[in-house]
């Protein structure tokens, strides 16, 4: 059987001059976590726009293989697209309001989702909408449903969003950053919503976070992305003990752990930025802030792989 | 005698209650959003502000700005009311960071017209002197100057938050509001962000009102943390004594809901049940008894009072 989400060689870029995404791949399998994480403008949310071909106008994708439970996503048309997203594969945005509508209630806006989708009454609709925001820890969801998006909190309208995803019961949730709002206690509680409905239903979650507390305790599997490109993946545990990219041992290094902050200490990051690159750039884009680079890193990149379902873009030894 | 400074930021029994319209057949519902809240931040210091989503972080943000108008109680920056402030001035003094970057810049302008719009609303700057600081500025948030033609929709959402900085600091204002400034970075370029923000607090004697759902980037960054449930502070301490003598059920709830990068160990129940506090709705007695794990039947009737600790206070009937 095919996987639930199959992304092979994907390229996305910007009229001409910027690439955004570089032959990233992945998979996500039924009832898996999948975590995409990774340097801020580096790709993420560009790859899962191009899953959903929601890309901003002047943005192109390419792709040796994009598939959903084995349809070609490529071939769909815009009604083919349509059919899917939102009931079958749902996406949850990094940022609530830029997809939420000032000017319809949260009701409406719950409801029209699975009424588009399935053949069912308002009534229904209404229910559902209630019963899932009430499991995304919003209480009085009668009160929210009459509400307008700026009448609500952002870790309100985050769940929302969360809660608008799952209406319609997806195989596949693409989330971006979707517990940023939250509180640490809210976000435990959405986080094993998921985890429930993963049980329960197979739901096959992509999460694109850059919270590594949040990709230890709840992924699979993670795919860490610089640069437009997948630089190293592997399973969760693999990935935490056994970093090979210089970059992904960096990121590991800076993450910042309550009861053991110094103020006299500044936090540690990765010192350097992202170079620019557009189309025909070659070599390693790390390789300028790498403390292990050499002549080599400009010319090319080896695929490496460190053990059976671990694999990375760097030079230096398994 | 008394050596006090003039606070940077004092609050005195601050309330704020919106009114949201019922529908057909319900009635109008008050929301209460802020709920007597006191406190004053010195110069140059730090206030984290914690506590659960909804809980009137933000609208506390925007009453410190003067955006919002509390329904009770007093507001004073450097010592003047807020709402008596003339515009230019306040913006000189107190600047935002907001929490949703996208929403809180036009889409329609440019990264460089954008950070340069507060040294334009003042006009007092020459073009050449916004240029020279709008670049300084990018250049300092680590956007590189080409980004600064670019339109917000094609920047990456952590980009777009460090245009919000860029355009908060780019005034020099004595006194910043950030609410979840970092939440949409990375660790390493959230670092950047942060040692910045430190940096020029250092430099420039900058105060902070410091909001996150991030208790590792409070405690690195605050001097003092106050922790809001359902409107009300719960608990204020210095940063060090209540991430190790936290003393409130809430906070100590918070604290063990931290998920640390440790892989294997799952996603921590710690009993504060699914059934969320309704704002519209506040409990008697103490507002958190409904969730408490530890509650005592009077927790339902009696309302705590503050306990005070140094450097601040906890809310707890049920602590000594
Ligand atoms: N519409 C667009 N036009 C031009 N460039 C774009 C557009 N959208 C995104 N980009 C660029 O593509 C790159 C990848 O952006 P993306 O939003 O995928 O980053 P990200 O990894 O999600 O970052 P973050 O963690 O900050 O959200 C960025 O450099 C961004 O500036
Ligand atoms: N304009 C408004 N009209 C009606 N209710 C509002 C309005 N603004 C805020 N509220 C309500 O006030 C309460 C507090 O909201 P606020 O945005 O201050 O929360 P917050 O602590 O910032 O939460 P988060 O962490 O989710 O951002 C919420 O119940 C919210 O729905
Ligand atoms: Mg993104
Ligand atoms: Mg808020």
């Amino acid at each position: 059987m095919s996987a639930l989400l199959e992304v092979e060689k994907l390229e996305v870029g910007f009229g001409g001059n910027t690439s955004a995404v570089r032959g990233a791949s992945l998979t996500v399998e039924r009832g898996e976590t999948h975590c995409l994480v990774g340097e801020s403008g580096c790709g993420k949310s560009v790859t899962a726009l191009a899953v959903m071909n929601l890309l901003a106008r002047g943005g192109h994708r390419t792709a040796q293989r994009l598939s959903f439970q084995g349809e070609d996503l490529l071939k769909l048309d815009d009604r083919g697209m349509a059919r899917l997203r939102g009931n079958a594969m749902a996406m949850i945005f990094q940022e609530p309001m830029t997809s939420l509508n000032p000017a319809y209630t949260i009701g409406s806006q719950m409801t029209e989702v699975m009424r588009r989708h399935k053949k069912v009454s308002q009534r229904i609709a209404i229910d559902r909408a209630a019963d899932l925001l009430g499991r995304v820890g919003i209480t009085a969801p009668g009160l929210r449903l009459g509400q307008f998006p700026h009448q609500l909190s952002g870790g309100l309208r985050q769940r929302v969003m969360i809660a608008m995803a799952l209406m319609c019961e997806p195989q596949l949730l693409i989330a971006d950053e979707p517990t940023t709002a939250l509180d640490v206690t809210v976000q435990a509680q959405i986080l094993r919503l998921l985890a429930q409905l993963q049980r329960d239903l197979g739901l096959g979650l992509l999460l694109i976070t850059h919270d590594l507390g949040i990709v230890a305790r709840v992924a699979h599997r993670v795919s860490v992305m610089y640069a437009g490109e997948v630089v190293e993946s592997a399973a969760t545990a693999q990935l935490f003990a056994d970093p090979r990219h210089p970059y992904t041992q960096g990121l590991l290094r800076c993450v910042p752990v309550p009861g053991k902050q110094r103020q006299d200490e500044p936090l540690g990051s990765i010192p350097g930025t992202v170079p620019r690159i557009g189309p025909g750039f070659e070599g390693c884009g790390f390789r300028d802030r790498c403390s292990f680079a050499d002549a080599t890193c400009a010319r090319s990149v080896p695929h490496q792989v460190a053990a059976p379902g671990h694999d990375y873009l760097c030079r230096l030894a398994p | 005698m008394s050596t006090t400074t003039t606070p940077a930021i004092e609050l005195r029994s601050v309330g704020k209650t919106f009114r949201v319209a019922g529908g057909v057949l319900g009635k109008d519902r008050r929301v209460v959003a802020v709920d007597g809240v006191s406190f004053a931040v010195p110069p140059g210091g730090v206030l984290g502000v914690v506590g659960e989503s909804g809980c009137g972080k933000s609208t506390l943000a925007r009453l410190i700005l003067g955006l919002l108008e509390p329904d009770s109680g007093d507001i004073a920056v450097e010592g003047q009311r807020i709402v008596d402030m003339d515009r230019k001035a306040r913006a000189r003094l107190i600047q935002p960071v907001f929490q949703d970057p996208f929403s809180s810049l036009n889409p329609l302008t440019r990264i460089r017209d954008i950070v340069a719009m507060p040294l334009q609303a003042q006009g007092t700057f020459s073009r050449a002197e916004i240029a020279r600081r709008v670049d300084e500025m990018l250049s300092r948030v680590g956007l590189p100057g080409e980004m600064g033609n670019r339109l917000p929709a094609e920047l990456s959402g952590g980009q777009r938050q460090r245009v919000a900085i860029a355009r908060a600091l780019v005034l020099r204002p004595r006194i910043v509001v950030c609410d979840e400034p970092t939440s949409a970075l990375d660790v390493s370029v959230q670092a950047q962000i942060l040692n910045l923000l430190a940096e020029l607090r250092r430099d420039l004697g900058l105060t902070y009102l410091f909001i996150s759902h991030n208790l590792a980037v409070v405690e690195h960054v605050a001097s003092e943390v106050a922790v809001m449930y359902l409107g009300r502070i719960v608990e204020k301490k210095p940063t060090q004594a209540l991430f190790h003598d936290p003393e409130h059920p809430y906070t100590k709830a918070l604290l063990a809901s931290v998920l640390t990068p440790e892989p294997g160990l799952g996603v921590p129940d710690v009993g504060l049940g699914d059934v969320m506090p309704d704002p519209a709705n506040i409990p008697p007695g103490c507002r958190f008894h409904p969730r408490c794990p530890i509650a005592e039947p009077r927790c339902a009737t009696e309302t705590p009072p503050l306990r005070p600790r140094p450097g601040g206070g906890v809310e707890c009937l049920l602590v000594p």
